[in-house]
């Protein structure tokens, strides 16, 4: 099934002897000089055309290499500041999942850092430009371009190791800082730059245009229609709603997304929320983030202000996706705000899982827990919620209110072993731009210490289903977990366990209620 | 040699103070246009500021990375705190502009702390080094100048060791000498190998410290994923350049007239 070797489970966490170099034949497809220039990157020129394309950096790519991390450097504090700070200790170099699971020494986020702060020494500081062996400082050259190219894709800016360094370096500034670099002298990565270019022209992710999102969420309507007898509704572009959800494009057909949206639906439903999705802001993810281009991280979450604009929203909730939660949380008041024309009573945005959690509390839900008895639950932390983004009022919020939603609509649930989880969880392996086919080998190698935590969860607890609120862990994890025994549908969306357990006025015994149901639409 | 010595300390400490104060002024004036915390993190000022105490003072989040290296490193710097607070009395004339310090410095129990202090020091330095060696993933990424800086503050620590322990100095000589340099007034320094090892080192450290990894120093209090209040959707965050795109994006209009 892979032309790779499957890295073999251990019951304890083993940290393996670093081997330079054993992944650096992994490197994603270069992004297509029209993909570059959509983006506001120069185009890079075509060196061989054909099945596997190669592309040649832009002239004078050094200096303009160089001057781009200057003006990076003077643009960003993190980045500056992390570059000095490191002392070598070494305190992260066993927290990487990429590292855990490939061995590769370059992959321990200070050797990561280190293969841009050696050339940041060089040029920017005393002691690389004149004492540069003394120091690890080396010269900008074509092959520091290229180890460039693939170990920052090897890096899902999961943050893991910033939570454990003594100076709060983060690896994930410094990987967006290169891929910024990169992109900007004509080594953009495919996948995440065609990704973000279908943003600009369709409107989501995955280039779904309206017209057929339309068709996918009539579709859905039938099927919750047809499992539970309630005329429940996804609402596309209507004016005057009073909620704008955004959600991953994943959210409309891929599993076990899908579920998840039903579960928002039937949630939205049962507390009589005049709600819409909007075809501008079809897609809640924003891959500007992991490219680190703060230009085109605003220009996507533009259309989530113009939007609510548009159709003169009061509240916007934000469907179950990590990275897109992190833009929301974190930086769209920022890059989009202010929001003084929405209803300052609600946070703005609001999570999915916060919204739920208060309509459980005020008591708006009906809910049925055996529903949800064929499972055992764990849940995973995704990174860009657990290290990147907040829930609630009270820092930790986001690891209370998921796991307050699941246990609400569930009766069996353990968390997986310490270590794994909150703050200190692992990545699923394909977060940070990597969710494409090109770096199967890292996926399936990153996943190991969270499927070592799963694995021991079912050994020692009887787990059967891993829960999750993001969109790219539900995908790496049904196309990965795979490779190490689980089976797709073990993976579940945790409005998908809402959606299971939640009772509609209408059905069962209450269905004379339905009339009035309908009236009200 | 006492004229030499005299110079490279006062250099050094010009450098020192120089270097590290364009350095911060240069992180201060750097933007940080997005809240970049690592959370859960706290949500007001106050939280902060306990957040970054507990990291300067106890290393709290290398206490739960490692605990081999925390020792070590937790035993070298405090160590180090508590001889340079002993080394004041060299630098404090009981009746000059600092002397209200006099009192608390010359405590008995300020210096007999800081003089045992120097072996959790060595002791630290020591347990850094080995690691450094002996633990493959740590080696791999170690440069020359890794070592060096720690066998630099190694050899400070013996030499000072050295004069409390083994072959002593007249430090009311040093004193005199020190007190000297600060009212440019040079006195002669006591003649002693050591002690010249010693200053020599210590002025070597503080060249170096501006421009080497020693810059963690003020880069500990800088780093945005640590010093930042988490409440960005309560409190518009907008630094001055990226306030700029605020200004250019002017699609708000066109929205609204729709």
């Amino acid at each position: 099934m892979a032309d790779f070797e499957v890295p073999e489970l251990k019951e304890y966490p083993v940290v393996p002897m670093p081997k330079d170099g054993v992944m650096s034949h992994l490197s994603p497809f270069v992004a297509k000089p029209e993909f570059q220039e959509a983006l506001g990157y120069p185009g890079n020129k075509v060196q061989k055309e054909g099945e596997d394309p190669k592309y040649i950096l832009i002239d004078g790519w050094k200096e303009k290499a160089i001057d781009k991390m200057g003006d990076l450097l003077d643009r960003y504090r993190g980045f500056r500041v992390f570059m000095d700070s490191c002392v070598k200790c070494g305190a992260c170099t066993d927290k990487c999942h990429y590292y855990l699971g490939t061995n590769d020494a370059k992959n321990m986020p200070v050797a990561r850092q280190d293969l841009l702060r050696s050339v940041y020494r060089r040029y920017f500081t005393f002691a690389g430009k004149y004492f540069p062996k003394l120091v690890g400082a080396r010269d900008l050259t074509e092959d520091v371009v290229d180890e460039w190219y693939s170990y920052f894709h090897q890096c899902s800016e999961c943050r893991r190791c910033s939570v454990f360094c003594p100076y709060g370096i983060d690896t994930a500034e410094v990987t967006m800082a290169a891929r910024e670099i990169l992109a900007h002298i004509g080594k953009g990565q495919k996948y995440d730059n065609e990704i973000i270019g279908k943003v600009f022209t369709i409107g989501n992710n995955l280039g779904l245009p309206e017209r057929a999102l339309a068709d996918s969420l009539e579709g859905l309507e039938e099927d919750i229609f047809d499992d539970i007898e309630v005329p429940v509704k996804l609402p596309l572009d209507k004016k005057g709603a009073d909620i704008l959800l955004v959600t991953p494009s994943a959210d409309f057909f891929a599993e076990p997304h899908v579920d998840g949206l039903m579960g928002y639906a039937k949630v939205f439903h049962a507390t009589g929320a005049n709600w819409t999705l909007s075809s501008k802001a079809s897609e809640a993810a924003n891959f500007g983030l992991f490219i680190g281009s703060y230009e085109n991280m605003q220009r996507i979450s533009m259309r989530i202000r113009e939007a609510a604009l548009e159709l003169g929203v009061k509240r916007i909730v934000y469907g179950e996706c990590g990275h897109a939660w992190r833009v929301g949380y974190s930086f769209l008041n920022t890059l989009a705000g202010p929001f003084d024309f929405l209803d300052q009573s609600y946070p703005i945005p609001q999570h999915i899982c916060e919204y739920t959690k208060d309509a459980l509390d005020q008591g708006l839900l009906n809910i049925d827990k055996s529903a949800n008895d064929d499972m055992v639950l764990t849940f995973h932390d995704s990174c860009n919620v657990a290290r990147a983004s907040g829930m609630g009022n009270y820092p930790g919020g986001q690891f209370d209110i998921p796991r307050a939603v699941i246990k609400a609509v569930c009766n069996n649930f353990v968390d997986m072993e310490p270590g794994t989880t909150h703050d200190a969880t692992f990545c699923c392996g394909g977060g940070g731009g990597l969710l494409t086919d090109d770096l199967m080998e890292l996926r399936v190698k990153g996943i190991l210490p969270r499927a070592s935590a799963l694995t021991n969860a079912v050994k020692e607890n009887g787990v059967t289903h891993m829960a999750a609120i993001c969109a790219i862990c539900k995908s790496q994890f049904t196309k990965v977990l795979p490779y190490y025994g689980f089976t797709m549908d073990q993976i579940v969306s945790v409005h998908q366990l809402v959606s299971n357990a939640i009772v509609l006025e209408s059905q069962g015994e209450e269905d004379n209620d339905s009339d009035d149901d309908d009236a009200e639409e | 040699m006492s004229t030499l010595i005299a110079v490279l300390l006062s250099l050094a400490t010009i450098v020192m103070i120089v270097g590290l104060a364009r350095k911060a002024r240069q992180y201060r004036a750097t933007p940080a246009p997005l809240k970049i915390p690592v959370t859960p993190a706290p949500k007001t000022t106050g939280g902060v500021v306990l957040r970054l105490a507990k990291e300067v003072i106890f290393f709290a989040s290398l206490f739960r990375s490692n605990k081999w290296t925390w020792l070590f490193g937790w035993m070298f710097h405090v160590g180090l705190a508590l001889a340079f607070i002993r080394h004041l009395r060299y630098v404090i004339d009981p009746d000059g502009m600092l002397g209200f310090m006099w009192p608390l410095i010359s405590l008995e129990v300020v210096q007999s702390f800081g003089k045992y202090a120097g072996f959790a020091m060595v002791i630290g330095l020591l347990g850094l080094f080995a690691r450094r060696i002996l633990v493959a993933r740590v080696r791999y990424i170690s440069a020359p100048s890794d070592y060096l800086m720690l066998l630099l503050i190694m050899f400070i620590g013996f030499s000072g060791l050295m004069m409390s322990f083994v072959s002593h100095v007249d430090i009311v000589g040093v004193k005199t000498f020190m007190l000297g340099i600060l009212n440019l007034d040079l006195q002669e320094l006591p003649e002693s190998a050591p002690l010249m090892i010693h200053l020599s080192l210590v002025a070597l450290l503080g060249f170096i410290l501006p421009v080497s990894k020693l810059l963690h120093i003020p880069g500990v209090f800088y780093a945005p994923t640590r010093n930042q209040v988490d409440n960005p959707r309560e409190k518009r965050h907008l630094s001055p350049w990226a306030a700029k795109y605020d200004a250019t994006r002017g699609s708000d209009k066109n929205a609204a007239a729709q």
